[in-house]
């Protein structure tokens, strides 16, 4: 099944193309048709996979790709995967269809486009990886991609510090999740999703289990905006509209969702699992509600409204998760509807809310503003696009005849059910999950109603907006009205939905149950007229209604919270004690004094050299085999010692070089005298350069001044050049007896069987160390454009601490 | 720099045709005897230093119009390169080759992709070196 590879790999040719294509394309069209192409290519690709997947067929790939570390690229479409994979592309195709209208030729598009390709192959490639090294690359990929979008427009401050927010807590949790991923690892030795799945019982008595499904849990939670990481989220609404409609509710933000239902045939059976992932959502879904409800900013509202909606989803696969605590038995099937009505709502959240985010983006790109106390009464001049609101926010508010009724009706009769629950002690605390539930509903069917009202109902109010009003172009409407027609469809006939893409997908999250068509329920809009969440569901409009007419009364409420105390603060704070804690360390040691470097070296050089050969007691000496010290090597020498002296009494920096360069000739003389010629030519040829290099750099620096720092200063560096020396000698003398290792000699021996060379040392440099000496040049081209830039691009005075 | 030295100059003129030429002849000689990429490179290097002490730059780079940053980037793709190019022929990272093929006039000769990959490291020196000692010498 190489299609599955092929469409994780698509877009990231594509992205690749782009420059390549940008400059043709841009006098004759808008580059977003070539890249529409993409999404919408692998979207038909996918769907032709729908009926075999629906019989409940998966299909694999691998390929290996660092088969030594078990790391292969192995792709794996099954029913969950595929739910991803068509949101990602679909939701990408129109998107990008909408981004047409929305974003004109003369922004970069190039760049804008090349993220976006980069995003969805990431995206793809994180839903179908089924190794978990690679699935972690795609999701730090993701991170990376959306930092670049929400800091599209980068000469915008709150772009830059909204993409770095989000930056900063998704890589936090990803990093996490890595670690969580590792511990899997030793507990199962594979990195395969599907092997661990099946070993599940026995990775389950391991003791890295419950460290690794926190840490797991915390890349999830950050990534889809759960309490309290939910901030970054928010911020990151300075991206342009498309890109929130796409990566920051229909997709990535679903990737921490998608990975809690992947991991829930592994972890799904513990009580610490139910409890974090039910609470967190339900604390997530009120407070995103009850926040949304106080926003100004449409996009604002649509954030925090999409955080407590991933906080819905979220809790429902944790109580879902109750289904494999049971196990398959006829009564637990009732605990499974949590998981099935989570993936409906996802889906449906996905088609309502992208509706919604284009459509405040029509508002924005039409009226010139998405602030609520400016717009109102646009309903006579936008028809087209209050449809499109009204639609959106009634499906988003669970009202019929909308796909967002079906599954908050679902939503209800699984917290209800929770309350019968005996494991895990969720009997005491029942009552909970279904108030909770409620009362975030009313408060999301409050700014649904503030949504409609505020922007397109009650007066006009011309004098505040600088545009003339008009009905947006048909291009722009295209898509949300293809989402809204999603929503109404879905709403009449969601047993096709339910049995071709969600079944299968019940089918990975439970896969020891025998069958998924019994865990698939017949959706119905229509449960009786005594079933409690009817009633719920009348309740939340009756009361909705009420705070919603009398909102003014009770808004002062939110005032009560102060400011200092929110979570942006603490994080704002955090970040600033770990700036300045980090500058003050730094500034401590790195004091701009070559002599205080010089001795970090030395003393850590003496600190673990001789410390090590202290340590593990091979100070040993034997002189026995030594041969006998010639004459001439005794006067060599005392030639070294003679300048070495000499050097520090010098009194002038030529004298100081040249007596420098004594010293390395006579080590040149050293290796002809024991037959090391290479060494030898090395040696006199990098003398000669560095006296030269020396002789340069001379040319700026003043004469030497006799100097007389303190007595203990002195001694100090005495001490330390002492230590440094002996340090050498001593390691030196007792290396020749070091036999801790093998010798590897022998090896080289045979140097021109093996390598073609009868030169010891070049086989060495050139073959069986050639990784050393490459990466060594690369170092080597570092260091010597670090030289040239330090020198030629240093700021002038007057530009120095130029930035933004 | 300006040194205006005749003696320098003249000698330099005869010396640096002798250097480079054992520069060559190192680099090639590093397959059986002493020598070798870097040596061979350092020995090039010192005999362009030798030029640029004896002339001024302007001088120097209108009988060798490089970019030496340039010349140390072709080095470091040489030798990255060769390193990649073994995956190709799917054997492992770095593996090298040699083979040995009649040649008119000069006979048998041996061939090996090290020398490529030491052409890099060669190259790689000279340009470093030459970049550094030129910022330096450079900055006003």
């Amino acid at each position: 099944m190489l299609t599955i590879l092929i469409a994780i790999l698509l877009p990231f040719v594509g992205a690749a193309l782009i420059p390549l294509l940008y400059k043709r394309l841009r006098r004759v069209t808008h580059l977003g048709w070539f890249v529409l192409s993409v999404p919408l290519l692998l979207f038909l690709l996918l769907i032709r996979y729908i009926p075999q997947v629906a019989k409940g067929k998966t299909f694999i790939h691998t390929y290996e790709w660092i088969p030594s570390f078990n790391i292969n690229f192995t792709t794996y479409l099954d029913g969950l995967s595929m739910i991803f994979g068509l949101l990602i592309t679909g939701v990408g195709s129109l998107v990008i269809l909408y981004s047409i209208f929305y974003l004109s030729t003369k922004e970069s598009l190039h760049h804008f486009y090349c993220y976006l390709l980069l995003f969805m192959g990431a995206m793809l490639g994180v839903v179908f990886s089924d190794n978990l090294m690679v699935l972690y690359t795609f999701w730090e990929l993701t991170s990376v991609s959306s930092f670049l979008l929400i800091a599209y427009w980068h000469h915008r401050k709150a772009s830059r510090a909204g993409a770095k927010k989000a930056m900063i807590i998704t890589v936090f949790g990803g990093l996490s999740m890595l670690a969580g991923f590792l511990m899997l690892y030793v507990a199962s030795n594979t990195f395969s999703i599907r092997d661990i799945v099946a070993n599940v019982e026995v990775i389950r008595d391991h003791a890295l289990f419950t460290p690794a499904l926190i840490l797991i849990l915390l890349g999830a939670f950050t990534k889809s905006a759960q309490f309290p990481f939910h901030i970054w989220l928010p911020d990151a609404m300075e991206a342009p509209t498309p890109v929130s409609a796409y990566l920051h509710s229909a997709t990535m933000v679903k990737a921490g969702i998608y990975l809690v239902a992947r991991f829930s045939p592994v972890f799904g059976g513990e009580a610490i699992w139910f409890w974090l992932v039910s609470t967190i959502g339900l604390v997530t879904l009120f407070w995103g509600s009850f926040n949304a409800v106080r926003q100004t900013d449409l996009k604002a509202l649509l954030a925090y409204s999409t955080v407590s909606q991933l906080g819905l989803i979220m809790s429902l696969f944790g109580l879902g998760s109750v289904g494999h605590y049971y196990g398959y038995a006829e009564s637990s099937i009732i605990y499974t509807q949590a998981s099935f009505a989570a993936l409906f709502h996802l889906v449906n959240h996905s088609t309502f809310k992208g509706a919604l985010f284009m459509m405040v983006g029509i508002v924005d790109h039409e009226v010139g503003t998405r602030d609520i106390r400016r717009l109102g009464g646009l309903m006579a001049f936008m028809p087209v696009t209050f449809t499109i609101a009204v639609i959106g926010s009634l499906s988003m508010a669970g009202l019929p005849p909308f796909n967002g009724f079906l599954s908050k009706e679902m939503f209800f009769a699984a917290v209800l059910a929770i309350r019968d629950v005996e494991a895990f002690t969720i009997a005491d605390m029942g009552l909970l999950f279904p108030i909770i539930a409620w009362v975030a509903s009313v408060f999301t069917f409050v700014y649904s109603m503030i949504l409609i009202s505020r922007t397109f109902l009650g007066k006009l109010q011309p004098e505040k907006l600088d545009k003339k009003l008009h009905e947006a172009p048909f291009g722009m409407l295209i898509s949300p009205l293809i989402l809204c027609l999603f929503v109404v469809g879905i709403f009449f006939f969601p047993n096709i939905l339910g049995h071709y893409i969600l079944e299968p997908a019940m089918a990975s999250i439970y896969p020891t149950f025998p069958t998924a068509g019994e865990l698939t329920p017949h959706i119905h809009a229509w449960h009786g007229i005594l079933s409690p969440e009817l009633w719920m569901t009348i309740g939340v409009i009756l009361i909705g209604t009420i705070l919603f007419k009398t909102l003014k009364s009770w808004k002062p409420l939110y005032r009560i919270f102060s400011q200092k105390y929110t979570f942006n603060t603490y994080y704002n704070r955090l970040l600033e004690m770990s700036e300045s804690g980090s500058a003050t360390f730094t500034r401590k040691y790195m004091t701009g004094n070559l002599t205080h470097y010089f001795i970090y070296i030395y003393v850590f050089f003496i600190a673990l050299i001789a410390g090590y050969f202290i340590w593990s007691d091979a100070m040993v000496f034997n002189f026995d085999n030594d041969s006998v010290v010639e004459y001439y090597e005794l006067i060599l020498v005392f030639v070294m010692i003679f300048a070495a002296i000499w050097m520090i009494f010098a009194k002038g920096r030529v004298t100081a070089m040249l007596l420098n360069g004594v010293l390395g000739y006579s080590i040149a003389f050293f290796f002809v005298i024991f037959r090391a010629p290479d060494l030898a030519l090395t040696q006199l040829v990098v003398e000669s350069v560095t006296t030269a290099l020396f002789l340069l750099c001379f040319k700026y620096l003043p004469d030497l001044m006799p100097e007389a720092p303190p007595k203990k200063v002195q001694w100090s560096k005495a001490i330390i050049s002492i230590f440094a020396g002996a340090t050498v000698t001593i390691v030196g003398l007792a290396v020749v007896h070091y036999d801790r290792f093998e010798s590897v000699a022998i090896y080289f021996n045979d140097s021109y069987e093996l390598a073609g060379g009868s030169n010891i040392v070049n086989t060495i440099l050139g073959d069986f160390r050639a990784f050393d000496t490459m990466l060594e040049v690369v170092v080597l081209l570092i260091a010597g454009l670090g030289v040239y830039t330090l020198i030629k691009l240093k700021p002038r005075k007057e530009e120095a601490d130029h930035e933004n | 720099m300006k040194i205006n030295d005749v003696i320098l100059r003249t000698v330099t003129k005869a010396v640096v045709f002798i250097i480079l030429t054992l520069g060559v002849y190192l680099f090639f000689a590093g397959h059986h005897a002493p020598g070798g990429g870097f040596i061979g490179g350092l020995v090039l290097a010192s005999g362009i230093v030798l030029l640029y002490l004896a002339y001024d730059i302007e001088t120097v780079h209108k009988g060798m119009p490089f970019d030496f940053k340039k010349v140390a980037a072709l080095g470091v793709l040489l030798a990255t390169g060769t390193a990649v190019g073994s995956l190709f022929f799917d054997v492992p990272f770095l593996t090298q080759t040699h083979t040995y093929i009649n040649v008119p006039i000069f006979g048998e000769m041996g061939f090996s992709t090290v020398t490529i990959f030491e052409a890099g490291v060669a190259l790689t020196v000279v340009g470093v070196v030459v970049t550094i000692i030129l910022s330096i010498s450079e900055d006003e």
